[in-house]
This record gives C-alpha cells, structure tokens and sequence, in this order.
C-alpha cells in the first residue's frame, strides 16, 4: 500500500499543454504514472503523447475515469482550475502553481470544505508513491520503493531528506510536497492521519519550516500516533518578519519560530533531526530499533 | 508589498473611510504651507514602511506652522531607527501632516488571513493605540474576532456585533458596523494580506477617525492590480533586495558573513541552519528558485558576490528540474562579468551533475568542491577561515 496516489491512479493533466505541464507530464508519464487525460481550453480534440486533450474536466472525466487532477496553470486562472476539477467530482487534486491569490485561496478552500476533495498544494513538488506512481516535479530516480512515509512543506529539501533516507537504504512508501503557501488544501494532520492508517508506512518522516502553526498541529496529533516521527524544521537562522521564500515562511509572533515548533513535535514524541544533514542518519537509528 | 501610511489612508478615504485632515509634504516648507492650512495644532509623520515610529522621533506635534516647518526639517533628510529597521534604519523623505484632532476613544481594528482557518478575520479591540500582538499575548479576551466566510461575504449583523463588542455609544453603532464593512471592502477589493487601523478614534464630538493606517497587499495578486506599480518606494527597500527582485530572485540579507545560493526556499533554509550549526553565520538567504535559467543564476550569482561582507559562499543545488549543468554555466558566466574574490564551495547533485562538476572543474575558477551537505558546510566555515 502507500498514500494518496498508486498504480490505480489515472491522471489527468491541466494545463498539459503548457511548457511546463508538457515537460513535467512527459517526466511522470516515463516514471510510469497513467496519465489518461489533459485539459487545455481551446485544445480539445488533439492530443499530446497519445493522451487525448480535452476542452473541459467534467467531459475528460467522463471520457476517460480519471481519479487524479495535477494542475499547471498560470497563477491567475488556478484557482478556477481547481474549482473545476473539483465541480467534477475529481477526488484528488494537485496543484503545483506557485503564487495564487491568497483570496482566490479562501474562495477555493471554502468550496473543497462542502466536497470530499484532496487538494495538494498549492506552490508544491505534488505526490509520489515510489515505484508506482508519481503526479508532479520530483526528481523520480532519488526515490526508493520501502516503508517511511515523507510529508514536507518544502520542495528540494524533500529530495535532499529522500536521497539521504535512500542513501541509507530506506525506502519510502508516499513522499508528500504540501506546499509552501500559508493556505493549503491537505494538511501535515491529513496526511499524518492517512500514514497512520497505511499498513505499509511504518515511519514518517516530518520537515516543516518557519511560519504558521502547522508544526504545532501536527504535534498534537502525533501525541496520538503509534507510528514514530521524525522531524526536522527549517529557518532557526530565519529573521522574523522576512518572507524566505515560500509565502508561508515567515515569522509573525513566536509560534512562527522554528525554535516553538521543534519543542512542540519534540514533546508530542517526536525524533529531531538538527541538522538537515543528519535527516537519514537520524530516520536509519528509529527505524532500526 | 508595502505601502506608506498616505497611501493608506488615500485608498481607505475611497472607501468613504474618514481619515484625519491633512497633506503629504516633501519639503519642511510643504509641511509648514499644509499646517497653516489645517490651522491649530498638527502631527508631524515619517513616511516609513517600518512600525515604532514614535519612540524613533519620527512623530513630533507641532503648535504651530512655523513649528511644523521645523520639526520637518528635522525629520526630512533623517535615517529613522526603530525596532523594526536595521541599525541603520531607513530614509525619510516625506512627512504626512494632519490635523491633531480631538480623540475621546482609541480603539483597534484589523483584517488579515487567519491561515489555520483559511478564512479573513476581522478582529477589533477596545485597547487601541497598543502593540496589538502584546495585546493578543497578555489579554486574549480583549479581543474580538468575527471570521468572514466567502460563500455569504461581510453581512451588517458581524459590523453590529462588533460594534456593541466595543461597547459604542447607541448612534455610533450603525456608523460602525459600516466603517468595519467598508474596511473590509478595501481588503476583498484591493487583494490585501492585511488592513490595520491602530488606533481607529471616537472623538470627542462622537465621530470616527482612521487615525493611522496600515495597508500590505498580497504579493501574489498584483497582476490584477496594475496601479500598484505607482506606490512602490524603492527608497524604502534595501538595494540588493531590489536588485533580488528585479531578476526575480527571492534573496535577503542578513548579518553573518557566509553568503549562499540555493535552489529552493526550504533548501535555502536548511543551508543556512547548517552554516550556523557548524559554527558561522549565515549572510543571506537567496533562493533562485526551482526552474531557474542560465541567466537568473548568473544574476543570483553575482548578487552573492556584490556584497561586501561575504568571506566565503557556499552554492548549494539539488538538482531536479534545475540541472546542474545550468548552475555551473550560470555561475562561470557570472565570474567574467564580476570577479571572485571569496573562497567558493559548491555541491551539487542531482540530474546532470557530473556535466555540472565538469563545466566548473575545467573552467579553472578556485571552487572547492563538497560531497554532500555536511561536507560543504565545514569546508564553506574553514575557507572563511573557522568557526566563530
């Protein structure tokens, strides 16, 4: 088993047509996922790779079962995007678009509450379950089929933990990106609650970073877990105040800090990687015991 | 993105917001002309981006418009300090002048994204004129807080609720709830990330006056906002953040003397843990970001190499959808254009890594070359020559 996306997975794509979306979608599609659809407004009817391009979701749906939506559209029209895919009836959404409207947000947010829906991101790498499916901008060849589950609000650190954990001959069974913005559709606690629930996942692997209080959640909800974590928190030399990159990186108030954060998952039972070099070391020695 | 408090209040008077009476003055001799129109006595104000102007001497009353002239020329021209500038502190180069005015109450009103809830949150406080995050910390309950759901929008029964909250005088609660609805227009219309007025004041005659204000818009919606462009002040921004954002480069400068440039923004963190861990000090955090070209990394670069402070730098890149290959041309085309005078520590992995190592080892510029994060952080701390 794994989390979220597997070789049951059918992919639909939009925005395939897109450089970036053809780029990205040519890269998943060599990893092995189905793709089986794309949307691009004005393209339907043609195809990219053999996958038929279609001029709306619902009917690409329709057409051709897709459970899965990753999505790359440009900033001002994704939130409409996910609206759409959402509206039909797409049970797993990923947005990878970085800089949406954080109203456009609130709008899209609100609606996914009404509708069971999972939406990953937005302004994250998406979801992979190694060696069965990946749905996003991964470096596909770090991963290594096994049993830690990775959730990150980051991108490339993400890789950097994987490649350790895989360097220490530790596979992963779902690596998840949730996105760096401050309003995110899947949570740490969502995605906590699905490893929790995964026969596979024996282990998670936890890397937040400065800025809201996702951290501090998820710590709660670790105190429950049976399941081990280990976590590592990015921004200790963060100057408060300054956005670092990601919209949600910045710290307002001391439960921003990543100081706050490490104590919370570290009395909820947490194992603290401090250094982002040790991140696999650290995962080898709990998982070895 | 920020804006002065002028423009703030500009922007809120559209939305029939009252603001004090007053002008924006660039020369102490503006300042006098606008105090002798308002006639009485004025507040002086620096137009700054940063918070704590008062304690800073950035804020003076003035009696009288020969006084307003020179307290402006005290102000105009100064480097304003505040706990929210750097030692330096930032220029002043406009005042706002504004009738003083005759306050009975000061009271607390602000929007931003409440992101636990994803939802606007419109909060409001009879302890106005305060810090309002030591407001929050010591007395929570003082605090009134009326989240905004998207699907019905702001209706008049969350402006009377609050309205009584803050205990108003019978007549003042429609003019409230009003003023608390159109504010909250200003922050749906305008895509803002937040709209405080600090204090928002009853005067003595009952009415209600923004008498400061502060407006930050949301970054990522200035496309729908073209007239934004007009309020930047890039006097109030450091150079090389400007120069950062120019190239589209996400970079800030902090005070250690170990530059680094990474892909990604988590990365970019961790790798300034990491120089910390070991035993220096980061000097900046500067992410080129994750599909970066050839040009923006010569750009990123060269940044890195223009400030002063850097004794070593370390060029730390994952390589995914950014191949190394990119890196390495960015970075040789970046040393012909400005020269490398601190010790350079690279690790790279990823795709396209050993084209990468390839490019930079023949290209004879003095690089060290790391095997992972570890390694480069103690190599990058030793050729700035140890910890400490």
């Amino acid at each position: 088993m794994s989390i979220l996306v597997d070789e049951n997975t059918k992919l639909l794509v939009q925005g395939i047509t897109g450089s970036e979306g053809s780029f990205h979608t040519k890269r998943c599609m060599a990893y092995g996922t189905r793709v089986v659809a794309g949307v691009t407004p004005g393209k339907g009817g043609t195809s990219f790779d053999g996958v038929p391009v279609f001029n709306e979701v619902e009917r690409a749906v329709k057409e051709t079962g897709a459970n899965a939506s990753m999505i790359f559209v440009p900033p001002a029209f994704a939130a409409d995007a996910i609206l759409e895919a959402a509206d039909a009836g797409i049970p797993l959404v990923v947005c990878i678009t970085d800089g949406i409207p954080t109203l456009d947000m609130v709008t899209v947010l609100s609606y996914l509450e009404r509708k069971s829906i999972s939406l990953i991101g937005p302004n994250c790498p998406g979801v992979i379950s190694p060696g069965k499916c990946m749905v996003g901008l991964m470096p596909g060849d770090i991963h290594m089929p096994g049993s830690v589950g990775v959730v990150s609000r980051s991108g490339t650190l993400t890789y950097e933990a994987v490649a350790q954990l895989t360097e220490q001959g530790i596979g992963q069974s779902t690596c998840i990106g949730v996105g760096g913005d401050p309003l995110i559709g899947t949570t740490f606690v969502d995605v906590l609650k699905l490893f929790e629930k995964d026969a596979e996942t024996r282990l998670v692997v936890l890397i937040g970073e400065i800025g809201g209080t996702a951290e501090q959640d998820a710590a709660e909800f670790i105190k429950g877990m049976t399941k081990h974590v280990v976590a590592f928190v990015s921004g200790s030399t963060a100057p408060p105040g300054r956005r670092m990159g990601h919209a949600g990186a910045i710290i307002t108030g001391s439960s921003g800090t990543a100081a706050e954060k490490i104590e919370a998952l570290r009395s909820a039972g947490a194992t603290i990687a401090s250094s982002p070099a040790e991140i696999g070391l650290v995962a080898r020695k709990v998982f070895r015991t | 993105m920020k804006i002065h408090e002028y423009q703030a209040k500009e922007i809120l008077a559209k939305y029939g917001i009252p603001v004090p009476r007053g002008g924006v003055a660039s020369t102490p001799a503006e300042a006098g002309r606008i105090a002798a129109e308002l006639g009485g006595v004025v507040v002086i104000k620096a137009q700054v981006y940063a918070g704590g102007r008062g304690k800073g001497g950035g804020i003076k009353t003035a009696q009288s418009p020969v006084e307003a002239e020179k307290l402006a020329s005290q102000i105009i021209g100064m480097r304003l300090v505040t706990h929210q500038t750097s030692a330096e502190g930032v220029p002043v180069d406009k005042v706002l002048v504004e009738d003083e005015g005759a306050i009975a109450r000061e009271l607390y009103l602000g929007i931003v994204i409440d992101s636990g809830k994803g939802l606007p949150v419109i909060m409001a406080s009879e302890a106005g004129g305060m810090d309002i995050e030591e407001v929050a910390a010591k007395t929570p309950e003082k605090i009134l807080k009326e989240y905004i759901d998207p699907m019905i929008g702001f209706q008049p029964f969350v402006g009377r609720r609050l309205a009584f909250g803050l205990n108003m005088e019978a007549e003042q609660i429609r003019p409230m709830g009003q003023l608390i609805g159109n504010v909250f227009r200003v922050f749906k219309e305008q895509d803002a990330s937040l709209v405080e007025i600090n204090p928002l004041v009853v005067t003595s005659d009952g009415g209600l006056l923004a008498l400061d204000a502060k407006l930050n818009l949301d970054d990522n919606a200035l496309f729908r906002h073209r007239d934004y462009a007009e309020l930047r002040d890039p006097t109030q921004e450091d150079e090389l953040d400007l120069e950062a954002a120019k190239h589209n480069l996400s970079y800030i400068r902090l005070d250690g003397d170990v530059g680094c440039m990474v892909n990604g923004a988590g990365l970019a963190m961790a790798t300034m843990d990491i120089i910390k861990l070991i035993g220096a000090e980061p000097a900046n955090f500067l992410d080129v970001g994750g599909g970066a070209s050839e040009e923006m990394v010569t750009n990123a670069f060269i940044l890195l190499l223009s400030d002063p402070k850097v004794k070593a730098a370390l060029v730390n890149i994952f390589g995914g959808i950014l191949r190394c290959d990119i890196v390495a041309r960015g970075m040789i085309e970046a040393s012909k254009q400005k020269e490398i005078k601190v010790p350079i520590v690279v690790r790279m992995r990823g795709t396209n890594v050993e084209e990468g190592m390839r490019l930079l080892a023949e290209s004879g510029l003095p690089i060290i070359l790391a095997n992972d994060l570890k390694d480069a952080a103690e190599k990058v701390v030793t050729a700035r020559g140890g910890a400490g």
